[in-house]
């Protein structure tokens, strides 16, 4: 059994919050820069130099890319060889508490009440133990306006490919001018209810260009980019080619009786980083 | 075709009526950071006949609520607009108030669009999620009220040639469509 202390997953999550809500991804920022010279609306472009240059504002100021830091959404790998000293949950908390100090806390204690935390944890945290004695943290700080305009539908099971890919599109169209595009859209096939929304979300972590490997999983996903990317929507919703930079898929079997159906929309300012312990 | 303008705040009766969607603006002056929990608290003091932390005859609010700042004598980190239409249940109370302008991101509802024209209002889209190039355009964050909202308290903000778009002009025209 390999050992874990607590304090050194304190520690890497604390670094972990930093840097990602400062540093933007450089596959999602390559990705940028390749929409911008394919953009043909002025104000499109405009928008687009926009986030290319505050990406390095971020870096030159060391500031946060966006106001909203999110609410701080785990996704872990503990290996069944390794096992932590002290609590793992309670090590990422204080993890986050640490690493939110110049941070926005956009958390509130109660969904009614809505008084704000003051730390922004909570976090959510989704453990999966896997084979191997290492610890793997993903950190996704997930803004609100983007997470407001997901969807979800269970569908008869009779349901056609076209007829999932018609009611994410229909849904996009209504609503990613108000998600911060160009987005990503995660989407979650199968599973339970529950589960698809959760697939949803692990897909937005998948790096951008990585297609499924089922094949008509990744044609899915390559036919849905285009006709998102046909509606016109643009970049802040103001016109223009650019609406979503990447479409990603993830599927699991299903009941008999159902199929969900979920979509997770993440902004253009997409921070994930993870670390292994 | 859209144009340039740069422009002092509060609005002036002639700014409104030459802004058209899609125009260029860079603003100075003062704003008003206010979004959700503030909206709510400025609806029950309304009721309650209470004065507002601040004039809204005129105003302009920036829907947006920044990160605390790493350094001693700066107020505030990165900010950015939020998506203006969670705001829309109270934009008909605060266009009567006299409210001149918001900023935020998105589109709103067509209800809203069509207050802009009646009231003669403008709604400025600011880029969202580029919070740290944009507070390169704050020059000053002052505490005003409701600091117990953390990052949704009220601010005063003084912007300084701060990049935004006419996203709906006072003649019902349109941005997003």
């Amino acid at each position: 059994m390999r050992k874990i202390s607590a304090s050194t997953i304190i520690y890497s999550v604390r670094k972990l919050c930093m840097e990602a809500c400062q540093d933007l991804d450089p596959q999602i920022l390559a990705a940028i820069k390749d929409a911008f010279k394919k953009e043909k609306s002025a104000t499109g472009r405009q928008i687009l130099d926009e986030i290319i240059r505050n990406a390095k504002v971020a870096q030159d100021d060391k500031l946060p890319l966006c106001q909203d830091t999110g609410f701080a959404v785990f996704f872990v790998e503990l290996g069944e060889k390794a096992s932590v000293i002290g609590n793992l949950s309670d090590a990422i908390k204080e993890g986050v508490v640490s690493g939110y100090k110049h941070l926005r806390k956009s958390i509130v204690a109660h969904p009614f009440q809505r008084k704000n935390t003051f730390d922004n944890a909570p976090p959510i945290i989704h453990i999966n133990i896997v084979p191997g004695d290492k610890l793997k943290i993903g950190f996704l700080p997930k803004g609100g306006g983007a997470e407001n305009c997901s969807f979800q539908k269970m569908f008869l099971p009779i349901a056609t490919k076209e007829e999932v890919i018609n009611y994410i599109v229909d849904n996009i169209k209504l609503k990613a001018a108000k998600a911060c595009p160009p987005i990503i859209v995660g989407v979650g096939i199968g599973g339970t209810f529950d589960y698809s929304a959760y697939l949803a979300k692990k897909a937005l972590i998948r790096p951008i260009n990585s297609p499924s490997r089922d094949s008509s999983i990744a044609a899915m996903e390559k036919d849905l980019l285009k006709r998102i990317n046909k509606l016109g929507i643009g970049p802040m919703g103001m016109g223009g080619s650019t609406t979503a930079l990447a479409v990603h898929i993830e599927h699991y079997p299903c009941h008999i009786a159902s199929l969900p159906v979920a979509v997770n929309l993440e902004c253009h300012a997409h921070r994930y980083k993870e670390v292994v312990v | 075709m859209s144009k340039n303008y740069e422009i002092d705040l509060p609005l002036k009766e002639e700014d409104i009526k030459n802004l058209k969607a899609g125009d260029r603006v860079l603003l100075s002056g003062t704003v008003y950071t206010a979004r959700d929990a503030a909206h709510r608290r400025f609806e029950n003091a309304k009721k309650r006949k209470k004065k507002l932390p601040f004039e809204l005859k005129g105003a302009t609010i920036f829907y947006a609520g920044p990160t605390p700042s790493k350094y001693s004598g700066r107020l505030i980190g990165s900010i950015g607009p939020t998506t203006a239409s969670r705001m829309d249940p109270y934009m008909k109370m605060m266009l009567k108030a006299g409210l001149a302008a918001t900023i935020g991101k998105g589109p709103r509802s067509d209800e809203v669009r069509k207050m802009h024209k009646k009231h003669k209002a403008i709604y400025f889209a600011a880029t969202g999620g580029v919070a740290a190039m944009l507070s390169r355009y704050v020059s000053s964050a002052r505490n005003r009220a409701y600091q117990d909202l953390g990052p949704e308290g009220i601010l005063d903000l003084k912007l300084f040639k701060f990049p935004v778009i006419v996203a709906y002009d006072a003649k019902g025209g349109d941005a997003f469509a």
